[in-house]
């Protein structure tokens, strides 16, 4: 069984390693609908004979869900602030993270050695697969998880400059080359094409992730690449749909740090924008985090902002600086932003907002 | 005031985990929308922290918290500054920071920057989350005060500090008082994000007043801000009643 977590990308890169494994196991079971709490795990497992598993497992339950199920490989992809109301201070999340995988001898761990937080969950683990996955959103990595000192980041590496605590030398990293494909370059010489349907330079840290889970689990990562290029929608992420004659490609970003990425992403287009903010229980109650987002990004774009929240949204864009206008119906909101022109619209919205545009009748 | 007025959002590496950052970014928006001169620095706690007219802290986690604590202490320039008349909005855990006493991760009290009369320890209840709704009191003239906490301090005032506000919906201070935040002298410290400014642009305008050293400014087109105050608002008081009715 492997287990699956982080703040970001959980559902995807759990996708990722099910298909990689799907290329040499007639059957996995996954919790795909994106369950990712105790009662989820099981909806998914009872009845299931599957030989592999693969969870996503919420980071607040990891320690809980690895006791019951003693995986065999545990992927940590990375932890920053999300949902402040509900969960734990991430500093915390880590450092249970690392008690329960000192506690777990037997599982091996995919980690990624650019998240200082991440590297301190996974640290005290016997057998720790590092990954070079990159981290673009780094405000919550500042304090050091070690000694409360302060980690300075410099290209490539980082590193407290109070306590000594360190980027481990990863196993695999992910190489960039320009507006190319990416590279997967292993210490042992190896080095991949990492080509996926899927967009976004997360997605491809994703995948490498998913491809070292897969090769500890016995599968090359060669093969495990080449089955991840197949998937084109994760969970109705990327998705493009009709709402009447207008087409929209629906995105999630939940957090500053989701957002972070896919504002990097839309900003390679000029697509009509809408974004859709919710404050539901799923969603976190507390929408301030929205001034944690660099939403200047978007001045000169066409916005359109709708939701439930779509007050707190209008003044974060205000004080932006970007012209926007403002619709609270989000169906309403995408036909608005496409003005009677052919357009897909891209469609930004965070959990329970993207999920309710995935669901409406078309 | 000689030069353009001096915003600083303070460490925002240890103290920016609340979205507290967007009350700096307002204060600039609202002065420079008026003509005014303004320059909005971010203080990063490597560095020495710049003179400036506004100090804005956030909220951020135990750990970090401390250390900013020990940083500002050490760097003196905030006390200064104060001092010499500067502003500060101080929310949540900068709020328990310029405040005497505040707790750190495992309970043990640490000492704050004082600029506020007021101590705070670790509660023993659940954490206050949840929308707020408080009547100002320390700062007359003002409509309500909305926001949304996140904490759990218990913060006391001592005698002759003045509440921020009283609290009709949500913990605030959390002590019995039913205060939510202090303020003394142009110190404001509250325990409300939102942020607290982007919900009262009306505190916003008493801040940079109070920086400006003038009486009143143009008024604003705050309609987008007054809807947002009204959905809150309603909000609460519909949540109000559903308590009320529970219980």
């Amino acid at each position: 069984m492997v287990l699956v977590t982080g703040t970001n990308g959980k559902t995807t890169t759990t996708r990722l390693v099910t298909v990689a494994l799907g290329a040499h196991h007639d059957e996995v079971v996954s919790n795909e609908t994106g369950s990712n709490m105790p009662p989820g795990h099981v909806a998914a497992l009872v009845g299931n004979h599957a030989p592999k598993a693969v969870l996503e497992v919420d980071e607040s339950y990891l320690p809980r869900v690895l006791t019951a199920t003693s995986a065999e490989a545990v992927v940590l992809l990375n932890l920053s602030r999300d949902q402040l109301d509900r969960t734990n201070e991430v500093r915390m999340v880590a450092g249970r993270w690392r008690a329960a995988l000192a506690a777990a001898p037997r599982a091996q761990v995919i980690a990624n050695a650019d998240d200082p937080l991440v590297v301190w969950g996974a640290g005290a683990a016997r057998s720790v697969h590092w990954v070079g996955a990159g981290l673009r959103w780094r405000l919550d990595a500042v304090g050091c998880p070690s000694c409360e000192g302060r980690i300075a980041f410099a290209e490539g590496t980082w590193s407290c400059q109070d306590c000594g605590f360190t980027r481990p030398e990863p196993e695999a990293s992910l190489v960039l080359h320009g507006t190319g494909s990416a590279l997967g370059v292993w210490s042992d010489g190896r080095t991949l094409p990492i080509r996926l349907v899927l967009p976004g330079r997360f997605n491809e840290a994703n995948a490498l992730m998913a491809a070292v889970a897969a090769e500890a689990c016995g599968v090359t990562a060669a093969d495990a690449l080449a089955a991840m290029g197949e998937v084109d929608h994760v969970a109705g992420r990327f998705t493009v749909r009709a709402f009447g004659d207008t087409r929209a490609r629906l995105m999630l970003a939940k957090n500053p740090a989701g957002w972070d990425e896919l504002l990097e992403l839309v900003s390679m287009g000029d697509a009509p924008l809408v974004v859709s903010i919710n404050a539901r229980t799923a969603d976190g109650t507390d929408p301030s985090w929205l001034w944690d987002v660099p939403y200047e990004r978007l001045d000169g774009r066409s916005v359109v902002a709708t939701g439930d929240r779509f007050r707190d949204l209008s003044e974060r864009l205000r004080y932006a600086g970007v012209a926007h206008r403002t619709e609270p119906d989000p169906q309403r909101a995408v036909l608005v932003a496409a003005d009677g022109s052919e357009a897909v619209v891209d469609v930004i919205g965070n959990y329970t907002a993207f999920h309710d545009l995935l669901a409406a009748p078309s | 005031m000689n030069g353009p007025l001096r915003i600083a959002v303070v460490y925002p590496d240890l103290l920016g985990t609340y979205g507290d950052g967007g009350n700096g970014l307002i204060l600039a928006r609202r002065a420079g929308w008026r003509g005014r001169p303004t320059e909005l620095l971010q203080a990063s706690s490597d560095g020495a922290l710049p003179d400036a007219d506004v100090y804005c802290l956030g909220g951020g986690e135990d750990g970090p918290q401390v250390r900013a604590a020990r940083a500002l202490a050490a760097d003196g320039t905030l006390a200064k500054r104060v001092a010499g008349g500067a502003v500060v909005l101080a929310v949540c855990a900068g709020f328990q920071i310029v405040g005497r006493t505040f707790p750190g991760a495992d309970g043990t009290a640490h000492e704050g920057l004082g600029l506020l009369d007021v101590d705070t320890v670790k509660g023993t209840g659940p954490r206050a989350v949840g929308e707020v709704v408080a009547d100002f009191v320390g700062l007359q003239g003002l409509p309500v005060l909305t926001g949304f906490e996140n904490h759990g301090g218990r913060t006391t005032l001592a005698e002759g500090t003045a509440p921020l506000g009283t609290v009709s919906v949500g913990v605030g201070n959390g002590d019995g008082s039913g205060h939510e935040g202090a303020v003394c002298g142009r110190v404001v410290g509250t325990y409300l994000h939102g942020p607290v400014l982007a919900r009262n642009p009306a505190l916003a305008d008493l801040l940079l007043r109070w920086a400006l050293g003038e009486q009143q400014l143009e008024p604003l087109d705050d309609a987008g801000a007054e809807d947002l105050r009204a959905e809150r608002l309603g909000n609460a008081k519909r949540h109000r009643r559903l308590l009320r009715r529970a219980s």
